[in-house]
């Protein structure tokens, strides 16, 4: 079995397919919609998380591809310029699913990839602006 | 009762023998040996802190062209600087934001400055006899221009309040995104860590203090602005909320962009996130005691900035202790608390200052005056 969270992006072309459907029917595979953010003549995002067998993960992603989204691993979303983090902390204030912890002995930062679910709020959090999302920044603007 | 002079500390520290500790190291210390022993053995204890400090700038002196000009509007990367010095003489406040890009500001230039970068320089003048160029447009770097130190009004808050947010929506402010509904708790400061909070009554902090200021030698200059040594205290001689601040001078052209690093608050502006360490010579067991101060013994208020009033409600009064475990109780529920200032870089900075003394590049200084020991603040009332 396969668990991945990942973040769709779609064009301005395939925003209207019936996605979820077909993810479920065709690929049998279980979908969780984290956050969804889809307007008509945008490039939409979508959240998920695909849980099923190796192979109908698999073949999840080939429907995917197939169909010109593009598929970008949740742990990519986020991504931190470490060397230039001065761990004051801030991030994590805001990290409710608490991927930006602090480490109580050393007093650094750490990411936990896998508990991101990409809400962004940490990207404007950071007074030193050294954290980006992938995807125009859309998802925190969802936060908001 | 044991003594030791600020010369007797400064031969120890020319000749190698001196003993140090951080403020941190100090604690177990004490616990362990006692307050006698810890005084007889120990000479020196190091402070530190990285908080974001907004009353910060740096004054500059940008040289004489051919033919010279009265520098009157004055913009460093398109950011303001005062023209309302001499000729050539200027002042870059941190929180002072570029014309063209709201997240780039005085902070950002001096930073850039410290690492070498090149500033551009674009001044205009109503000419004058002496001084009759009225434009210029040019580069500099801090090994082009004369002397450049930074000069801070109010930096090292002796504690400060924590924040929370009552309302239905997120709140960006200089203590971070408070989240809605009390959602989190923010707080700064290096607690038992946090220079001020080490020498309650400031008793060998005062005028010309040799202290650790963003990686070079700086020096205590006046009392910060908002200075209020008044404010109540607990039993240990702990201000219980913001009281003493200091001004700090030092040579920008000798900093590190290690420890003096340019930040942005989304929805209120540019700040400079500065780092301090101050010396607390061992001079008796006094001082020792109040240096062995533990983030238990701190206290401070959690305010809600929800309320947009000079006085806010205080919701709950809490230890650095509880702050710093990373949750606090607030109105029944659990809530998530996060520092604002770098406690990493607090412990580095304490770790440096103590192996220059360590090393003998570093002596202490016995303060040219104190600073007051009362001051009230007073509030601004409009009247006509």
């Amino acid at each position: 079995m396969a668990k991945e969270r990942v973040l769709l992006i779609f064009s301005t072309e395939t925003y209207d397919k019936a996605l979820t459907y077909h993810l479920i029917h065709d690929c049998n595979v279980k979908i969780n919609i984290l956050k969804a953010s889809i307007t008509p003549g945008k490039e939409g995002h979508l959240l998920i998380d695909i849980d099923g067998s190796e192979e109908d993960v698999a073949s999840a992603y080939q429907y995917l591809t197939q169909e010109q989204i593009k598929v970008v691993p949740a742990n990519r979303q986020i991504s931190i310029d470490k060397d230039l983090c001065i761990h004051c902390g801030a991030c994590t204030a805001v990290c409710f699913a608490e991927a930006m912890s602090l480490n109580r002995d050393s007093w650094q930062v750490e990411f936990s990839p896998k508990k991101c679910i990409a809400c962004g709020l940490c990207v404007n959090a950071c007074p030193l602006r050294i954290i980006s999302i992938a995807g125009d920044n859309l998802a925190c603007t969802m936060v908001e | 009762m044991i003594k030791k002079s600020y010369e007797e500390i400064n031969s120890k520290i020319k000749n190698g023998t001196a003993v140090v500790l951080t403020a941190e190291e100090i604690i177990s210390m004490v616990e362990e040996q006692g307050i006698a022993a810890t005084t007889r053995k120990v000479d020196v204890v190091t402070t530190g802190t990285f908080g974001a400090m907004c009353s910060s700038g740096a004054f500059i002196n940008l040289g004489h062209s051919n033919p010279p000009i009265k520098m009157s509007k004055i913009r460093l990367n398109d950011v303001p600087a005062s023209g309302g010095l001499a000729a050539v003489d200027t002042y870059i406040g941190a929180t002072e934001v570029s014309d063209s890009d709201e997240n780039y500001g005085g902070a950002h230039v001096i930073e850039d400055l410290v690492a070498g970068k090149n500033i551009r320089l674009q001044a205009s003048s109503y000419g004058t006899d002496c001084y009759p160029r009225k434009a210029i447009d040019t580069l500099i770097t801090k090994d082009s221009i004369n002397e450049c130190f930074l000069f801070n009004p109010r930096n090292a808050y002796q504690n400060y309040s924590a924040a929370a947010n009552s309302t239905d929506n997120i709140l960006y402010t200089y203590m971070g995104t408070l989240l809605p509904k009390f959602g989190n708790v923010t707080y700064s400061t290096a607690g038992q860590l946090s220079p001020l909070l080490n020498d309650p009554y400031l008793r060998t902090i005062g005028l010309g203090t040799r202290i650790f200021l963003a990686g070079t030698e700086g020096y205590v200059a006046w009392n910060g602005t908002q200075f209020n040594p008044s404010k109540p205290r607990n039993e240990k001689g702990v201000p219980l909320g913001a009281a003493a601040t200091l001004s700090l001078v030092g040579n920008l052209k000798n900093m590190s962009t290690d420890y003096l690093k340019a930040a942005v608050f989304k929805n209120y502006g540019v700040s400079l996130f500065v780092g301090i360490g101050i010396p607390i010579p061992l001079l008796d067991e006094e001082i020792t005691q109040f240096t062995a101060v533990r983030d238990q013994d701190i206290q401070t208020s959690v305010y809600d900035y929800g309320v947009p009033d000079r006085s806010r409600p205080a919701l709950k009064t809490v230890s650095y202790a509880e702050l710093k475990s990373g949750m606090i109780e607030l109105n029944g529920k659990k809530v998530r608390t996060a520092p604002m200032s770098s406690l990493y870089k607090a412990r580095a900075i304490a770790n440096q200052l103590k192996s220059w003394i360590q090393k003998g590049s570093f002596l202490l200084t016995e303060p040219v005056a104190p600073l007051p020991s009362e001051a009230n603040i007073l509030s601004l009332d409009e009247r006509r």
